[in-house]
């Protein structure tokens, strides 16, 4: 491949910027963008438009806050779905690994993120003001917190769970069948199927 | 010290921020080796065998392996992983805010036997403690005195005169307190009751049995936070970003019906 220096300032900008991607190194930024550089003009398109595309059509639930083209989203707006069991989550994606695993048919929230003290991200940063807006009718009977198992999604399960318990639902936390450390995300059907169900009032 | 190709180490894990497809990236805190960045692999995979050892706030020993850029956790082994921290939110957001200040206050690499050893103590101390804010007062004057920080508190830093029983003034900028006739300067110094300096000296120069027998009246307690957290502001020249937690979590106590805060 010949790039001449007057002509790598866009290549260089476009390594930069798929480097600020999650879990994009250096490497993998300039693998990408020398893949697009020889890949076809429809393909490099393609893709352009698919981002502007996600960007300007997909919003946020109002309900579940999810990420959604239509409002309220297909999950909330199923009439077939028990709409008096919420499953609090972290991110869009462990929506993604709660529904594969078919054995869960409430509703959720997405808080999209944790508290994390040190990172200077506070409750006032997540979703929950959103979350005690949809308890307020009584409606909701029991909220599960399915927040990852380790320091932070703890934290913040113990946090909702006494802003939650006064309001008199019933709050339960996944069951300890994923190993601390873990990511919902990555945890395989039967654990995370088995977690739903075995999940524990949280005292 | 030169730091082995391949190393074990005792470390504290002081946080985390996620790396890749499934990885992290975890500070560790370490009693000879100060304060180091290592790669940890895959443990965001339920069958990591590592994930498990390296959360935040764990004693935990390690092999590392350095590498070009950033040193490998190869193997870890918890030593202690202060479970009456992680139940209870009050004993955590104190936990979270010793990490933080450690973690402020080291440079990579630099000497550090004493302060893990006063960070391993502190978490001990929040496991059981009665009073949780006593821990990271203990603490915050403990630490700057091992970075050299150490507030002056025994005579006047202007006038350099041994202090009288009376009100003085405590002032960030000059590093310590002002007497009744150099004082106040600038808008940073705040009165200081005699009450107050006597508690930040034992603070300094005590031991954490002294100090806890001492009894403060919570308006007390207040006052000295507010001392500390300023001259840590000063010091550091940012935010303890941990503190708008406690703060939070004071708040919310407040107002929450009694018994209902875990
Ligand atoms: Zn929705
Ligand atoms: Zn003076």
């Amino acid at each position: 491949m010949d790039v001449t220096p007057s002509a790598a300032a866009p290549v260089v900008r476009l390594i930069e910027e798929f480097h600020k991607l999650p879990g994009v190194g250096p490497k993998s930024a300039q693998r990408l963008t020398y893949y697009l550089l020889r890949a076809p003009q429809d393909e490099a398109k393609a893709l352009a438009q698919a981002i502007l595309e996600v960007k300007e059509k997909i919003t946020f639930c109002s309900i579940c806050q999810n990420v959604t083209d239509r409002d309220p989203c297909l999950i909330c707006a199923n009439e077939e779905r028990d709409a008096a069991l919420v499953c609090v989550v972290e991110e869009p994606l462990d929506i993604l690994a709660l529904e594969r695993t078919g054995s869960y048919n409430g509703l959720y929230h997405v808080l999209h993120g944790v508290i994390s003290p040190m990172d200077g991200v506070g409750p006032e940063h997540l979703k929950v003001e959103e979350l005690l807006a949809r308890l307020k009718d009584g409606s909701v009977q029991e909220v599960i917190l399915a927040t990852n198992p380790n320091l932070e999604g703890e934290a913040t399960a113990m946090y909702l769970g006494r802003l939650l318990r006064p309001l008199g639902v019933r709050v339960t936390r996944l069951a300890r069948g994923l190993p601390s450390g873990a990511d919902l995300e990555y945890a395989d059907d039967l654990t995370l199927t088995r977690a739903l169900e075995g999940r524990q009032e949280m005292g | 010290m030169t730091t082995p190709r391949i190393y074990k180490t005792e470390a504290i894990v002081l946080r985390q921020r996620k790396l890749g497809e499934a990885g992290k990236i975890v500070t560790l805190y370490t009693p000879n080796y100060g304060k180091l960045d290592a790669v940890a692999k895959g443990v965001r995979r339920p069958k990591s065998r590592l994930g498990g050892h390296l959360e935040v706030l764990t004693h935990t020993a390690v092999v590392v392996a350095q590498g070009r850029n950033l040193d490998t956790v190869t193997q870890a082994q918890t030593v202690e992983s202060f479970g009456g921290l992680r139940a209870d939110l009050h004993r955590l957001s104190r936990a979270l805010y010793a990490a933080e200040l450690v973690d402020r206050f080291s440079p990579e690499g630099a000497e550090s036997y004493h302060v893990f050893q006063l960070l391993l103590a502190t978490l001990r101390r929040l496991v059981s403690a009665k009073n949780v804010d006593t821990v990271l007062r203990y603490l915050e004057m403990q630490l700057l005195g091992l970075a050299g920080f150490q507030p002056q508190l025994a005579r006047c830093v202007n006038c350099e005169r041994a202090l009288a029983a009376a009100p003085s003034h405590f002032s960030p900028d000059a590093g310590g307190v002002l007497c009744p006739s150099c004082g106040p300067e600038g808008a940073g110094s705040r009165t200081l009751s005699l009450n107050a300096l006597k508690v930040m000296r034992l603070l300094q120069s005590g031991s954490f049995a002294e100090v806890s027998r001492v009894r403060v009246a919570s308006a007390l307690a207040q006052e000295i936070e507010m001392h500390l957290r300023a001259y840590l502001i000063h010091v550091l020249e940012r935010d303890v970003r941990s503190a708008a937690f406690i703060d939070r979590l004071r708040r919310e106590d407040f107002w929450q019906p009694a018994g209902v805060s875990s």
